[in-house]
Order: C-alpha cells, then structure tokens, then sequence
C-alpha cells in the first residue's frame, strides 16, 4: 500500500489533495462522472485507487455515483463522490436519502457558474443548496467549506471522522478557483477509519441479528420519531463542531464574513493594511453547517458595520442577518456568474460603508 | 521578499510545465507558493496563461491584480496582459514573436529573442527554459540546481535525452541577459 510521506511537501491541486486526502482517510470506494473543474479528482482517484486496494469507478451517471457511494457506506466502508454544481443538482436526492438513511459519507462540490449549465469558473451560488437540505425533508449535512489546498486536504481528514461520528454526510464545499490551483500540502493528519464501531452496518447476518438500513417509516408517528431523533442529532452537531478563523475582530470598526476562496481575498486587505483608516476584522466561517451565528451575534454587538462578502448574488448573507439579528447594520458585496471580488473591490466598498455613517454621524 | 508573476504564451510554449516547476522548486526552498493555471475554454492561436506568486509571508488572492514581472511568450499575450503592469515592474517578452511594444516609461523591459536561441541550439521547444535563463538572471527567484533536479524528475525515460538542451537553453537565456 502506497501512502504519502507524512513529513514530505506536495505541489498539488485542490482537486488531488482532496482525492489523496480521502485515500489517506481511508476512503477506498469512490464513484464519479466527469465534469469541470473538479476532473482532477476522478483522474487521481482512478491512478491511485488501484494501488491501495480500493475501488474507483468512473459510472454513467452523478445518480449512480450517489447511489453507489449509499451501498457502500451501507456496508460500512468509507466512500466518496465528487462533482460540480450541476451535477450536484442531480445528486439530491440521493443525499437525502443518505441521510435519511444516516449514512455516513463525504460529497464535494468543487462550485462552478450557474443557473442551468452555467460556465465553467468560480462560483459560491449553491451556499443554499449545501446548507439549507437541497434535497427533500427535514434533513442538514454538515458543510464544510475550506480556503487553500492545505485545507481542503485537511478538512477532507475531518468530514470523514465527523461522517462516522455522526453517521451524516458531510459536504466538501469548495470551487474552481480552490480545485484548479496548486499549492504546496503535507498529508499529516492520522487516519482513523478503524476507530469508529459500525454495527450498524450490512455486513452479514451469519450468526448475528441482522441490520436494517432505511429512509422509509411508512406506520404513523414512526417517521416523527425517526425526525425527532434526527433533529437531536443536529442539535449536537451545532453544539460540538463549529469550526471558524477571526481575525483582527477586537477593535474593528467593520468585521467581514466570507468563507472559502472570498475568504483568502479579503484577508488581503486586512493583513496587508489596505484600508489605514479602518480598522477591518474577519470572521471566516469553516463549518457552513452548523454555522458560527453565535460568535457573528457577539462580534456585531461590538462592531460599526459587518459586510459580507460572496460569489454569489447574496446566500450567506442571510444567514449572517439571522445571527447578527438587527444588532448592527449588514452589507454585502458580491460577485457572480464567475466573477470573483477582487481586493480593490472591496476596500472601495468598506470605505464606502464607513463614509456613509461618517455622513450620517455629523448631521446627528 | 514577494513576487508575483504572469507567465503566458501559446498552448505548447511550454509555461505550465515553467510554472509548475518554478512552483515546485521555490516550494523546496521552503517559500509559499500559489500556482494558479488557466483552464476550459480557450481558443486556438490565444493564450494559456498562469499566476505565480511566491513570498515568504501567507500568500492571499491567487489571482494577481498587480504583476511584479511578465513573462510574455507570444503577442496576444502581450496584449492580454500588458495592463497589469505597474511602475517598477519587468517586462520579459520573447521578442522572435512580439515586436510591438508600449513605451512604458518605468517599465524595465527586457526583450529576448528565445525562439530564435532555442531554434540555434536545436529545439524551438525549450524557448521557454530560455525564458526562465534570462528572468532568473534578473530576478533570481529560484535556485537553478534545485530547479534542474525538478526538470529530471519530469524528463524521465523516453524524454531523457531532452535534460541537456534545456539545461543549455536555461544558460543561453541567462548569458543573453549578462550581455544585454
């Protein structure tokens, strides 16, 4: 079995240290049906799956890749697919049985341009989608959204583990931008597929009681039961995992929330002092579901202004509002159909925010 | 110490594969790197083109809104990118395929005439290694021996005999700058 050096650097793409990542999580099943950007990782898991014993297939469909991924995990084993936004519509449904069924699993989403076929660049427009069920019922995956190769390899480590802690499926949202480039990785989080207990899974009723995997409660009050259940599940999961980067938020006139490939953007204008004037902070939400609505209330009872900022025509914005419940004034700034902000874009914007209550301040 | 660099030419120029080493050998030299390429839909006879940054520091947006240098292989590509230039940066067109250019009063440009050096030690293909020969020269981003044992884990096998003339075409490039 050929693993990667723990103590050796990779140039790598977003898109193969996501693949690697999950083959050194212990991934060994892994379905995928082509689409740009996110090729990359179909490619590096048919090399490499081979060498380790697993199995990658390149199926006829994004339907059969999710319904192969929910045999797989049926039976206990760490599986993954992959795709981008279109193909992730059509993945929907399967996700909602996976977690009807509490399969645990990991999918992603290297985003691209939408609606419809879209194009092909960056794109942050299905936060809705990946936080909100995209698929029928009362259902939540866990999100998760990195902002660099090394994170993405990471995080890849992570949703394994929290797939099986919880028995969910967890979502890898990146985007073109985060899978085409390559940075610099080292693939040094230890594996632990061994330490998760699955007699829940199909693994042969030979002597033992056997299991049931379903997402059907047809008799009356058993499915409100099984949501109750579910929703418990959820409450503990918004208790113990979120995860979130906060920068320069002490003393800030104006804090940014932006996640992913936005994120990294806008910590330009902080970290290189491109507003001298105004104090900039940044909340950089990692975990999408569950969101960190508890330190954004905190932050937006101290701060002039909070701007959020997307490629998107504004998703998580909304959820920022929510947390931040009226305490201070929300702005948003985005980018779509493959537009990605640049830094100058949104010092223009903060100073504009900021010179509007000046203006307001000196008429009171 | 930062550097952000704009490598593009003609599909087949040969600045992925200068950019993706560059990237390699600087991430060996410990430094952060963010190598960000092009992809999908381009046309036939346009560009291919690739963000590089490297810097001692974290490295933020991979897309450079501001070059430090161009490394400019064929005209179109002049032209796609001559407006991320700033005051102080440096020009390096391959001038065997870009004759016009802007008089950019604090613009250091330096032309070199890399298809015509590669074709004259006897492959056009390494036009880009010259590129790389005089670039280096002036800005010494990249250790050339590290840079090299990157290139030889590439030119394996049926590619091997090809180690040599870029390695010469590398020198060419750097000489053309000593004597510019």
């Amino acid at each position: 079995m050929k693993l990667a050096d723990e103590n050796k650097k990779y140039l790598l793409t977003g898109n193969e240290a996501c693949a690697e990542a999950a083959i050194q999580a212990g991934c060994r099943f892994y379905y995928g049906y082509p689409i740009t950007p996110q090729n990359e990782i179909l490619t590096h898991m048919a090399i490499r799956m081979p060498q380790v014993g697993g199995t990658s297939i390149q199926v006829e469909s994004e339907l059969a890749a999710i319904n192969m991924v929910h045999g797989s995990a049926a039976a206990g084993a760490r599986a993954m697919t992959s795709s981008s936004s279109p193909g992730i519509s059509l993945k929907q449904e399967g996700i909602s049985y996976l977690a009807g069924s509490e399969l645990p699993c990991v999918i992603v989403n290297v985003q691209r341009g939408g609606p419809g076929l879209g194009d092909i660049s960056p794109s942050q427009a299905d936060y809705f989608q990946a936080v909100k069920g995209g698929g029928h019922g009362d259902y939540h995956t866990i999100v998760l959204a990195p902002s660099s190769v090394q994170e993405t390899a990471d995080l890849v480590f992570d949703a394994f583990d929290l797939a099986d802690r919880y028995r969910n499926p967890v979502m890898i949202l990146g985007d073109a931008q985060l899978g085409q480039m390559m940075e610099s990785v080292v693939f040094n989080k230890k594996c632990k597929p061994n330490s998760f207990k699955k007699d829940w899974a199909l693994t042969g009723a030979n002597g033992k009681k056997r299991n049931i995997i379903k997402s059907f409660y047809p008799v009356r009050g058993e499915l409100e039961e099984f949501n109750a259940k579910l929703q418990a599940k959820y409450s503990l999961i918004k208790s113990k995992e979120v995860r979130y980067e906060e920068i320069n938020t002490e003393n800030a006139d104006i804090v940014i929330v932006a996640y992913g490939t936005c994120a990294r953007i806008c910590k330009e204008v902080l970290m290189e002092n491109k507003t001298p004037n105004i104090k900039v902070g940044l909340l950089r939400p990692i975990t999408l579901w569950p969101y960190p609505s508890q330190i954004i209330q905190e932050i937006s009872e101290k701060v002039r202004a909070i701007l959020t900022v997307e490629m998107s025509a504004g998703q998580m914005v909304e959820d920022v509002r929510l947390s931040v419940s009226g305490k201070c004034p929300v702005h948003f700034y985005g980018r779509t159909g493959g537009g990605i902000p640049s830094p100058k874009e949104i010092i223009r914007k903060i100073t504009e925010i900021i010179s509007v209550k000046e203006e307001k301040t000196s008429v009171t | 110490m930062s550097e952000k660099v704009i490598l593009a030419g003609l599909g087949g120029q040969g600045m992925m594969l200068l950019g993706r080493l560059i990237a390699q050998a600087v991430m060996l030299e410990e430094k952060n790197v963010t190598f960000f390429p092009s992809y999908g839909a381009e046309v036939r006879g346009g560009t291919a083109y690739y963000h590089l940054t490297v810097s001692d520091e974290e490295i933020f947006s991979p897309v450079i809104e501001e070059a430090d240098a161009l490394i400019m292989m064929n005209f179109p590509s002049y032209l796609k990118f001559k407006d991320l230039l700033k005051p102080g940066s440096m020009l390096f067109v391959n001038s065997s395929m870009i004759d016009k250019i802007d008089n950019e009063a604090n613009i250091d440009v330096f032309r070199i005439p890399a298809t015509k050096i590669a074709n004259d030690i006897g492959n056009v293909v390494a036009s880009n290694m010259v590129m790389l020969g005089a670039y280096n020269q002036v800005k010494n981003l990249v250790s050339i021996p590290i840079f090299l044992s990157c290139l030889k884990n590439v030119l394996k096998g049926r590619k091997e005999p090809f180690f040599e003339v870029n390695k010469l075409a590398i020198e060419r490039g750097a000489d053309f700058i000593k004597n510019f």
